[in-house]
């Protein structure tokens, strides 16, 4: 089979998921799983180069340390925006909405989600969540931080609050419904054969991730709604005028938001556990181990919330045990780390793009998973706390992790989605400009935090100019390597080589199908009777007709 | 091209495209609503730990707060409730039969029940917005006794005299103590109302969910083989139910042994 | 085979349970009023407890629903205690070991 494969140029298939139906109102009116994911890429990246923007201007102001760009307000206007957009409308439906909602379905043999519909109204509900952020942001901005503390966000700051939480509120509900999706699908609607322990690692991943969504995000929902009735009616109960607690707010507000992480990460490591496995061509070492850590960061995260509250007035008995609790949450990720790199010993490591990206994931997100280790000693974290330290930590774990992982998986399964190849020379250059680019904007930062620079302040003591001089000239560069996919999957729309069903060879029942696959997914439902990632007998899935 | 072939012979009118029969699907939407019913649970959950927390540190004002709720209407409101969680039960039963008229009488039966209880939750507002007890400054009087004369009855009054009573404190502290308490009622009542509140807003949900489903009781064909609108939306409403049965003792019967 | 699997409960479990949760509703009303101390809200929650389980096992028939169904109210209810319990961490021992 496969040697006659290779003798033939493959060719894209006649009817797929995207000249399957033509219109505006057959991709806004879609039930298939496969265009509300392109739906939702179409909007992330633009959220996140709105994002990007943002970021530009905070480095473009921190050239000098008193900031001539922008005023005090202006700038924390730039930070706050900046945040709420990477994280609600680019990090967290990233992996799940995009690649989870294309290939997930394609991964357990079925046809479609458990609930297409509501597969389409979580997109629709993303997008009104989406204006009202656009809105917040063209009719002067939010200025509280991303983190919205109160009372300062409640009643102190006369900028666009409400809109803004309104905003991530929809934003939330919009990933609840993707997480519940990927439950009741991975629950309910596996092909014959596809038992648990045969499940793709993307798969426990993703369904790891949206066990937090639906656990969490309300607690999110009922958080913004009460501040928006605090600030809107002057009712409330973080108002220290009425005896109300702030650290409330931060309480409940951090039970979704550390969990959030995890939404974050745990599905970009479920990518690079696919990609790992498909360079090396091997097994993943400890299968159950890495499956079940996904699972173990999801209750772990849930518990260790208040390490983002040290010094904002717990008590010193609940910090210590919150800072237990965050050392235990490290072990899973260790575990696969550790995993993933035993795969790739005396594997048949093969340096493409993908594996670029996993490679970098690896090194960066184990140098941010230990730095949050630093922060989550109670000690360290007093000095270090709302530093640049703790900036370059979860910009190591989200950029040098999760958006690596993200784009590497865009990278994995480009050819699968759209049945063209993007050009690999210029791919692993942008990969390694990334790289680069990101170290150099985020390594400097440790030190500065170090040394004390304080986070959200819009100018800086002289001595840490050279430093941020620095990190501004790593992000004009991770800028252009960030630019440079952009451009080139554009290109290969049309002028990319065709992929075929399997450019990488790689196990797993979505290669199984064209590139890009059917409206239906599969001609025949299959059957499963092999491992994951049953490389090295170069056999593929038996597929009973 | 073909989807993949089904092995059952006949096909439901109501099986969607995705589902291999109409046991996978029903089994599926069920979980699915679960799933959706877990995040209300943290959703309501959420506020009740933030009740729990202000319970706890601001007990005397919670107190004064629970005791001047009426609780002879919650008590009404509780049966009114309980007996539409019955006739909903009572409805799926129904549809589950395919018994559709059945069904349609008792869906019916629920939503007269269901707006009674707004009703009455209507009209305990107005009692709180009479007594000025409506937190945010604008309808509410949270102050010490005397800033507003010939308004009644005030809670702070009703704190000091109690204050007074069961701490056998001396006047000035108890005039102090009840000052405080006044203004910690304002919390209680911001919960009151984001709790009742929000639990109104569900049930409105819930009417209107009950409006649509006696329109799909007619049109679908509900049955023994296709019941499942009916079940979910007898799940969702026995939650707001649910949800009720602990926010009546948590708010109205706080402690009662004090004052009636 | 068809009956198990759609098993509900018979007319006459659903007005027993009925019953039972008016018998409740009634109980927790009037115990309110007699003074128990401490032990009154622990009553009240209990009672509720109880009249929350009859209405999820019947009336929502997880009696009769599969363990994954059962595992996920369960899991609602434990995440509720994480989110109630580690924030009492801080509120109740506010004050009781003072910083350095």
């Amino acid at each position: 089979m496969s040697t006659a494969a290779q003798t033939v140029k493959p060719v894209m298939p006649a009817r797929h998921y995207l000249n399957d139906n033509y219109g505006i109102r057959s991709w806004l009116l879609t039930k298939d799983h496969k265009r509300i994911a392109v739906l939702y890429l179409f909007s992330i990246t633009f959220f996140f180069f709105i994002g990007g923007i943002f970021a530009s201007l905070i480095r473009l102001h921190l050239l000098t340390p008193n900031g001539e760009l922008f005023q005090a307000d202006t700038y924390n206007k730039m930070f706050t925006m900046h945040g709420v957009n990477m994280i609600f409308f680019f990090l967290i439906p990233s992996v799940p909405a995009v690649l989870g909602n294309f290939i997930i379905p394609i991964m357990v043999g079925a046809k479609d989600l458990a609930f297409p519909k509501i597969n389409l109204m979580s997109w629709y509900i993303f997008m009104v969540g989406a204006f009202f952020s656009l809105y917040a942001m063209v009719s002067g901005g939010v200025d509280t931080g991303w983190t919205f503390y109160t009372p300062l966000s409640s009643g102190f700051v006369h900028t666009n609050v409400i809109v803004m939480a309104v905003g991530i509120l929809f934003a939330g509900f919009s990933s609840i419904f993707t997480g519940l999706n990927f439950i009741v699908t991975v629950h309910r609607m596996r092909a014959p054969g596809l038992t648990w322990g045969r499940l793709p690692l993307m798969v426990w991943a993703n369904y790891a991730a949206s066990l937090i969504m639906i656990l969490g995000t309300p607690v999110l929902a009922i958080t913004l709604i009460l501040l928006a009735l605090e600030r809107g009616f002057h009712i409330g109960i973080f108002d220290p005028k009425l005896g109300g607690d702030p650290v409330l707010f931060q309480h409940m507000f951090w039970f979704y938001s550390h969990p959030a992480v995890y939404i974050m990460i745990l599905p970009g490591m479920g990518v690079i556990s696919e990609i790992v496995t498909c360079f090396s061509r091997k097994r993943v070492f400890g299968y159950a181990f890495v499956a079940f850590s996904s699972i173990a960061i999801a209750v772990f995260g849930f518990v260790v919330w208040a390490h983002h509250m040290f010094v904002a007035g717990i008590s010193v008995y609940s910090a210590m045990v919150f800072s237990l609790l965050s050392y235990a949450v490290a072990i899973p990720s260790a575990v696969k780390v550790f995993n993933w790199t035993a795969t790739m010993y005396k594997g048949s490591v093969k340096l493409d793009t993908p594996m670029l990206y996993a490679l970098g994931f690896i090194g960066l997100f184990t140098i941010g998973g230990l730095t949050g280790l630093f922060l989550a000693a109670l000690g360290l974290d007093v000095h270090i706390h709302d530093t640049y330290f703790v900036i370059a930590h979860f910009h190591y774990v989200m950029v040098g992790g999760m958006v690596m992982a993200y784009l590497g998986g865009l990278h994995f399964w480009w050819p699968k989605m759209t049945g063209k190849l993007y050009p690999e020379p210029v791919a692993k250059l942008a990969a390694l400009i990334t790289f680069i680019g990101f170290n150099l904007t985020f390594f400097p930062q440790f030190i500065l935090g170090y040394m004390g620079m304080p986070r959200r302040y819009a100018m800086y003591s002289p001595e840490f100019q050279v430093l941020n001089v620095l990190s501004s000239a790593g992000a004009s560069i991770l800028a252009v390597g960030f630019i440079l996919p952009a451009l080139y999957f554009t290109w290969s729309l049309k002028y990319g080589e065709v992929a075929g069903d399997n450019p990488y060879k790689a196990t797993g029942l979505e290669w199984q199908t064209t590139s890009p696959p059917p409206t239906h997914n599969f001609d025949v439902t299959p059957v499963v009777t092999e491992d994951p990632y049953h490389y090295g007998a170069e056999e593929e899935v038996t597929v009973v007709p | 091209m073909s989807h993949s072939p089904t092995t059952i012979p006949e096909h439901h009118p109501a099986l969607v495209h995705q589902f291999d029969s109409m046991e996978q699907q029903r089994e599926a939407s069920t979980f699915g609503m679960w799933v959706f019913l877990l995040t209300e649970i943290m959703m309501f959950g959420g506020l009740f730990a933030a009740y729990l927390i202000y319970r706890i540190k601001y007990y005397d004002a919670f107190v004064a707060g629970s005791t001047s709720i009426d609780v002879t209407w919650g008590f009404v409101n509780t049966l009114v409730l309980i007996g539409s969680s019955l006739t909903m039960a009572l409805a799926v039963s129904a549809a589950q039969r395919g018994a559709r008229r059945g069904a349609q009488l008792f869906i019916v039966l629920t939503m007269i029940l269901g707006t009674v209880f707004l009703g009455i939750k209507g009209i305990e507002y107005h009692q709180k917005y009479v007594e000025h007890h409506i937190p945010g400054g604008i309808f509410g009087r949270f102050d010490a006794v005397s800033n507003y004369p010939g308004q009644e009855p005030n809670i702070a009054e009703e704190v000091a005299k109690e204050k007074e009573r069961v701490e056998k404190l001396s006047p000035e502290a108890a005039e102090q103590a009840s000052k405080q308490i006044a203004k910690q009622t304002e919390i209680f009542f911001c919960f009151y109302f984001a709790m009742t509140g929000l639990h109104a807003l569900h049930m409105i949900i819930g009417l209107i969910l009950m409006t649509w489903l006696l329109v799909q009781v007619q049109r679908l064909n509900i049955g023994p083989e296709y019941y499942t609108p009916v079940e979910l939306s007898g799940l969702y409403w026995h939650f707001v139910d649910i949800v009720w049965i602990y926010l009546f003792p948590l708010l109205y019967l706080i402690n009662r042994t004090h004052a009636k | 085979m068809a009956e198990e699997k759609h098993a509900h409960p018979t007319h006459k479990v659903y007005y027993l349970v009925f019953l039972a949760l008016v018998i409740g509703t009634v109980l927790t009303w009037r115990v309110a009023f007699i003074d128990l101390g401490p032990l009154n809200p622990v009553i009240a929650l209990t009672i509720a407890c109880t009249k929350a389980t009859l209405v999820i096992l019947f009336f929502m028939h997880i009696w009769y629903s599969s363990t994954l169904t059962k595992i996920t109210i369960a899991a609602g209810v434990f995440w509720l205690l994480i989110l109630i319990t580690l924030s009492l961490t801080d509120y109740l021992t506010r004050g009781i070991i003072k910083p350095l």
